[in-house]
């Protein structure tokens, strides 16, 4: 009997395992044991840190985008269309553009985040963000025609895709707005939820200072209520703040079947955070965003999860016990200008230590970038 | 252990989340929380005892109560 395995998502998580299953069952495959299968609502795969260069104009949006089948081994079948339904006791989901239900042996999820402005009254109205491609676009329009007033970074839910990107974008408005002999016109302010500007504490640490060196206000304890287009953002702790130019990291939540599958609360699927599998049900995985593992939404967690999951499963069919765990690893590149960045790398048990800003490590994160590609066809 | 009288409209159980995973989880229930509402939070780390206090003050919330049970910790607080 075919033993039918359905990754539902090709972002970078379900791209990677993907190909990863491709290496280690390919003889399967090719023997019709084996059957894989990669959904996607897109035709494309979408590379998102592309976005932070959009709004500075020095990336395009179309950078970021590449044809998923031209990056997925053809022992896979990969097919566009959207998972509408999830019924895990039978082992069996809907697709948009299906008549039928179709049985899946294995279910991985890897549907990453959607953005949820609508939650925070005023701000899709007021305020632009780069977590879209839609986003980063029209906030380019605005920012390169941006020459002095208030521009207002907040940092409206949590969790959202790559926790370093809001201190990034700070930075490199700063940079960027002094090299071209502006800075003094405009004022930076920087909002975050908690107490800190980072979550973790030891980013944090290492943020701040860098921050105040550079002019760069904070406003922590910071909870958007509402925004007024008019330009200005409440928080719930009751501080109006005044803009004349909003960039916001909107909520962000799961994609909605998964709450209905019963698999997590917000879209997000609860997972033992060591093997990814789901909570609440057999034979299902969850990694990248939509795992709720607590580390960050990142590209490199989620291509450290592809591996582990891709191990176990191949494990699973070949009637072996599977033994590989995900650690928490975790790894960063942080702009800290237009020409400078740091590093991290941390798990669970390790925490992180900012490495000194450096060009090397700028020109490092531009080069993995670029080399993306070969990471999601499965070769680096 | 002692039993307190307060009936929570919503609880969050953020045992197991890593600091500040607490916090935020009680934040994001505030924000969808009535007005008059309390939440009760569920901790298993240190770090929410300062931390919270410390945020509902600056938020202007009431911290009603704060419990230590065996292996977790539990804050009622009420949406202003
Ligand atoms: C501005 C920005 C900068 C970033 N910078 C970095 C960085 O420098 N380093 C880093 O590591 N990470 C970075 N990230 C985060 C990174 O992009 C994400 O964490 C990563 O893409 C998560 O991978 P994923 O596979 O979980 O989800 P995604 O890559 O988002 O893929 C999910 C896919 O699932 C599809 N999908 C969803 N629902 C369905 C459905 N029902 N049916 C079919 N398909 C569906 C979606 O269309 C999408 O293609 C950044 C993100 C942003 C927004």
């Amino acid at each position: 009997m075919t033993e039918r395995i359905v990754i539902v998502g090709g972002g970078t998580g379900g791209t990677v395992l993907a190909n990863d299953l491709a290496d280690r069952l390919g003889a399967a495959i090719d023997a019709g044991d084996v059957e894989v299968t990669l959904v996607n609502d897109d035709p494309d795969h979408v590379y998102k840190p592309v976005w932070l260069y959009v709004p500075f104009g020095q990336r395009e949006p179309e950078d970021g985008r590449r044809r998923l089948r031209e990056l997925v081994d053809d022992r896979i079948e990969v097919r566009i269309d959207r998972v509408t339904e999830i019924d895990t006791d039978a082992e069996r989901l809907r697709y948009r553009d299906a008549a039928v239900p179709v049985d899946y042996d294995y279910l991985v999820l890897a549907t990453g985040s959607t953005l949820a402005p609508e939650t925070v009254p005023g701000l899709e109205a007021g305020g632009y963000d780069y977590y879209s491609e839609s986003g980063a676009k029209a906030l380019r329009e605005e920012l390169l025609s941006f020459t002095e007033g208030d521009l207002v970074l907040s940092v409206v839910g949590t969790p959202h895709m790559c926790p370093a990107a809001p201190l990034e974008f700070v930075f490199m408005a700063d940079d960027w707005f002094r090299e071209r002999g502006l800075r003094d016109e405009v004022d930076i302010t920087y909002t975050y939820p908690i107490q800190r500007v980072h979550g973790n504490p030891h980013i944090a640490e290492w943020a701040r200072p860098l921050m105040d060196e550079r002019d760069i206000s904070v406003e922590t304890f910071f909870n958007a209520e509402s925004v007024d287009p008019d330009g200005t953002i409440t928080s719930m702790e009751g501080v109006d703040l005044d803009y004349d130019l909003l960039v916001s990291i909107p909520p962000h939540r799961g994609i909605d079947l998964i709450e209905k599958a019963g698999l997590g609360d917000d879209g997000w699927v609860d997972v033992d955070k060591h093997t990814l599998e789901a909570e609440a049900a057999e034979n299902v995985y969850a990694l990248g965003d939509t795992a709720d593992t607590g580390v960050p939404n990142a590209g490199s967690v989620a291509h450290y999860q592809a591996g582990v999951v891709g191990q176990r499963i191949a494990s699973e069919i070949r009637g072996r016990p599977a033994t590989a765990t995900y650690d928490g690893k975790t790894l960063c590149f942080i702009e800290t200008g237009m020409d400078a960045a740091s590093f991290v790398e941390f798990d669970y048990e390790s925490p992180p230590s900012p490495a000194p800003p450096s060009e090397k490590l700028h020109w490092s994160k531009l080069a993995y970038n670029e080399s993306y590609w070969l990471t999601a066809r499965g070769l680096l | 252990m002692t039993e307190i009288d307060i009936e929570p409209a919503e609880t969050v159980d953020a045992r197991g989340a890593a600091c500040p995973g607490p916090l935020m989880d009680l934040i994001g229930a505030i924000r969808s929380a009535e007005s008059g509402a309390v939440v009760c939070l569920l901790s298993d780390t240190e770090q929410s005892l300062t931390d919270v206090p410390e945020w509902t003050d600056e938020a202007g919330y009431e911290l009603l109560a704060t419990e230590e049970r065996d292996d977790h910790y539990e804050f009622y607080v009420e949406k202003a």
